[in-house]
C-alpha cells in the first residue's frame, strides 16, 4: 500500500481533500450544493473532450469547469439558480456523452473518469496538483474576508462595497480550481461529496468559521486516507468509500452535535 | 421534394420498429416530464429532482446487478428515495439542499460499487454508459407499455392534485390555512417526480433526465406565467425536442467522425438549452421569480 508507486497517489490525494474541504467551507455556509455538484460534471465533459483532441486531460478539465461555472454565473442572473445549474448539468454531461461516442475510449477510462482512479498517478500529475492548489489558497486568503462576510451577510456585505455578483463569479472560479485538481483522481460525481460532506460535518459541531476549516480538513483528509488504504486493500471503486465516508462524517456530527445540544440543555439521559 | 424529404427523414425511419417505439414512449415521457417539471421548477426543487435521477443510478446498477428490467430499478429507486428525501428534509433551503447533497454523495458511492460489481462479474461492460446515459433505441416489448402506464399513472395524480399543488408550490402558509395538508402534499408530489424521473432516465439516461424535467418546464414559465399554460407548452416542448433529438441522431448514422451515430441524449439536451436561451431573447426581464410568485398567488 505505502509502495512507491503509490507515494504520488497519497501526496495528490492528500492536496486534494485539503483543497475540497477549504472551498466546501464556503460552498456549505452560502447554501451552493448544487454548483459544486455542477461543476465537476462539467469538468467531465472537457476531460472527455481534451482525450478526444489529444491536449492533456488537466486543460480539458481546467476549461470547462472555468467555464461552465461562470456560465452558471451568467445565466443565473437571469433565471432561476438552481433550474440553470440543473439545466447546464445537463448540457455538459451531454456533451460529455456526445465526446465519449466520438472517442475510441473503453468503458473502464468512462468509468474512471466519473467514478475515480488512484492508481497510475504520476510525479507530473502530482507537481500540477501542488501548484493550482497552491493558487487556490492564495485566492482564498486574499479575499477570506469580503467572502467570508457576502457568504454570511450579504446586505452588509453589498453595503460596504462588496460586489455581490465579483464575489460569487469569484467563488465559482475557486470551485472550478479545487474541481480541476480533483477530479482525476476521485471522479466527477464524488468530487462534490467530498466538498460537502466533510465541511458541513465541522459546522454541524462549531459555528467558528476557522476551526471549522480546520475540522473540515482534517476530516477530509481522514475520509481520502480511509478510501485510498480501502480501496488498495479490496480493490472497489475509490468513489464508493470517499461517497459513503464524506456522508457517514455528516451523519456521526449531527448526532454528536445533537447530543451535546441535549447535554447542555439539561436532558442528559 | 421527395429528394429533400429523404435528406432530411434518411431512408428507414418510419419503418423501423426501435425508431416507432423510441418516439412513442419518447413523446409520452417528455410530456409527462414537461408537467411535472413546472411544478418542480416552481417549487424551486430543481436538485431534488437532479438527485432523484441520479440517485436512480442506484436503482438502475442494481436491477442489472439482479438480472431484472432497468425500469424495475429506476422506479423503485425513484419512490423510495424521493419519499425518504422528503421525509427527511427540511423546510429551509440551504439546510435541505446540504441534506440533498449529503445524500446524494452517498448513494452515488453506493452506485459506484454497484457499477464495478456490474461491470466485473458479468460481461455487460457496456452498462455504465447504458445507466447513465440512456439508450432510447433500445426500449423495446414490455417496457413500452409499461412505460406508458406509468406516465399514465403520473398523470392522473398530478391533475387529481394539481389545484391544492399548485397553491401550496407558491404559498406554503396560504395553503397550509386554507387546510391541505401540505407535508402530505409534497410526499405526494416528490413520490410523482421519482416515477417521472425514473422514466425518462430510461430515454436519456439517469445523468440527463434533470433536462427533460426541468429545461422544458423553466423555458415554458419563461413563455407564459399561467400555470396550465405552462404545463401545456412544457409537454410540448419536451416532447418535440425529443423527436428532433431522435430524428438527429437517427440520421447522424453517416455524419463524421465516425459512422456509428450520435448519442440521442445529447441531442435532446442540446435541443432543450437551446430553446431555453432563445426563450431569454423573447422576453428579457421577465423571470424575476418574485414577480412570477405574485402574478401566480393572483391567478390561484
Amino acid at each position: 500500500m505505502f509502495a512507491p508507486f503509490m507515494e504520488n497517489t497519497w501526496i495528490t490525494a492528500s492536496i486534494i481533500a485539503a483543497i475540497a474541504a477549504l472551498v466546501g467551507f464556503f460552498v456549505v455556509l452560502r447554501g451552493a450544493t448544487f454548483t459544486a455538484h455542477a461543476v465537476p460534471n462539467a469538468a467531465f465533459a472537457g476531460a472527455a473532450g481534451a482525450g478526444l483532441i489529444g491536449v492533456s486531460s488537466l486543460i480539458g478539465l481546467g476549461a470547462f469547469s472555468v467555464g461552465g461555472a461562470l456560465l452558471i454565473g451568467v445565466l443565473s442572473r437571469r433565471g432561476r439558480h438552481d433550474a440553470v445549474t440543473a439545466l447546464i448539468v445537463a448540457l455538459m454531461l451531454g456533451l460529455g456523452a456526445l465526446f465519449l461516442s466520438w472517442s475510441t475510449e473503453y468503458a473502464p477510462e468512462i468509468y474512471s473518469l466519473l467514478f475515480g482512479e488512484v492508481l497510475g498517478l504520476s510525479g507530473n500529475d502530482t507537481s500540477l496538483t501542488a501548484i493550482l492548489a497552491v493558487a487556490c489558497v492564495l485566492i482564498l486568503a486574499c479575499v477570506y474576508r469580503p467572502l467570508l462576510l457576502s457568504s454570511t451577510l450579504p446586505e452588509v456585505a453589498e453595503a460596504r462595497g462588496i460586489s455581490a455578483a465579483r464575489i460569487d463569479a469569484l467563488f465559482l472560479v475557486l470551485v472550478a480550481l479545487a474541481t480541476t485538481t480533483a477530479v482525476p483522481v476521485v471522479g466527477a460525481l464524488l468530487m462534490f461529496s467530498l466538498m460537502i460532506g466533510p465541511p458541513a460535518a465541522a459546522r454541524a459541531l462549531t459555528k467558528h468559521p476557522a476551526p471549522a476549516m480546520a475540522l473540515g480538513v482534517v476530516l477530509a483528509l481522514a475520509t481520502v486516507w480511509i478510501a485510498i488504504a480501502a480501496s488498495y486493500q479490496t480493490n472497489w471503486p475509490i468513489g464508493f468509500f470517499v461517497g459513503v465516508g464524506s456522508a457517514a462524517w455528516y451523519v456521526l456530527a449531527r448526532i454528536g452535535a445533537w447530543a451535546s445540544s441535549r447535554v447542555r440543555s439539561g436532558h442528559a439521559p | 421534394m421527395s429528394g429533400v424529404l429523404s435528406s432530411i427523414f434518411e431512408p428507414g425511419f418510419f419503418s423501423s420498429g426501435p425508431v416507432h417505439a423510441a418516439l412513442l414512449t419518447g413523446a409520452v415521457v417528455a410530456a409527462v416530464s414537461g408537467a411535472v417539471g413546472v411544478f418542480t421548477v416552481l417549487r424551486s426543487q430543481s436538485f431534488a429532482g437532479h438527485s432523484l435521477s441520479d440517485l436512480g443510478t442506484l436503482g438502475g446498477s442494481g436491477a442489472f446487478l439482479l438480472g431484472v428490467g432497468p425500469l424495475w430499478g429506476f422506479i423503485t429507486a425513484g419512490v423510495v428515495v424521493g419519499g425518504a428525501m422528503d421525509l427527511a428534509g427540511s423546510q429551509r433551503r440551504n439546510s435541505r439542499d446540504v441534506a440533498t447533497g449529503i445524500v446524494l454523495g452517498a448513494v452515488l458511492g453506493l452506485s459506484a460499487l454497484l457499477l464495478y460489481f456490474d461491470t466485473t462479474s458479468s460481461s455487460t461492460t457496456g452498462v455504465t454508459v447504458t445507466v447513465l446515459f440512456g439508450s432510447l433505441f433500445a426500449v423495446s416489448g414490455f417496457t413500452v407499455p409499461a412505460t406508458l402506464a406509468f406516465a399514465g399513472l403520473g398523470l392522473a395524480a398530478l391533475a387529481l392534485c394539481h389545484r391544492p399543488l399548485l397553491l401550496s408550490s407558491v404559498s406554503g402558509d396560504l395553503a397550509a390555512a386554507r387546510g391541505i395538508r401540505v407535508r402530505l402534499l409534497g410526499l405526494v408530489f416528490m413520490i410523482v417526480m421519482g416515477v417521472t424521473v425514473a422514466l425518462s432516465s430510461l430515454i436519456v439516461g439517469t445523468i440527463l433526465s434533470p433536462a427533460l424535467l426541468i429545461g422544458p418546464a423553466a423555458t415554458a414559465l419563461r413563455l407564459t406565467r399561467r400555470p396550465l399554460a405552462a404545463m401545456g407548452v412544457a409537454a410540448a416542448l419536451g416532447a418535440a425536442a425529443t423527436w428532433l433529438g431522435i430524428l438527429l441522431a437517427y440520421d447522424s448514422y453517416h455524419w463524421p467522425p465516425i459512422g456509428d451515430g450520435w448519442p440521442v441524449s445529447s441531442f435532446v439536451v442540446a435541443l432543450i438549452f437551446a430553446a431555453y436561451l432563445l426563450s431569454a431573447l423573447r422576453r428579457p426581464g421577465r423571470v424575476l421569480p418574485d414577480n412570477t410568485v405574485n402574478a401566480m398567488t393572483g391567478a390561484v
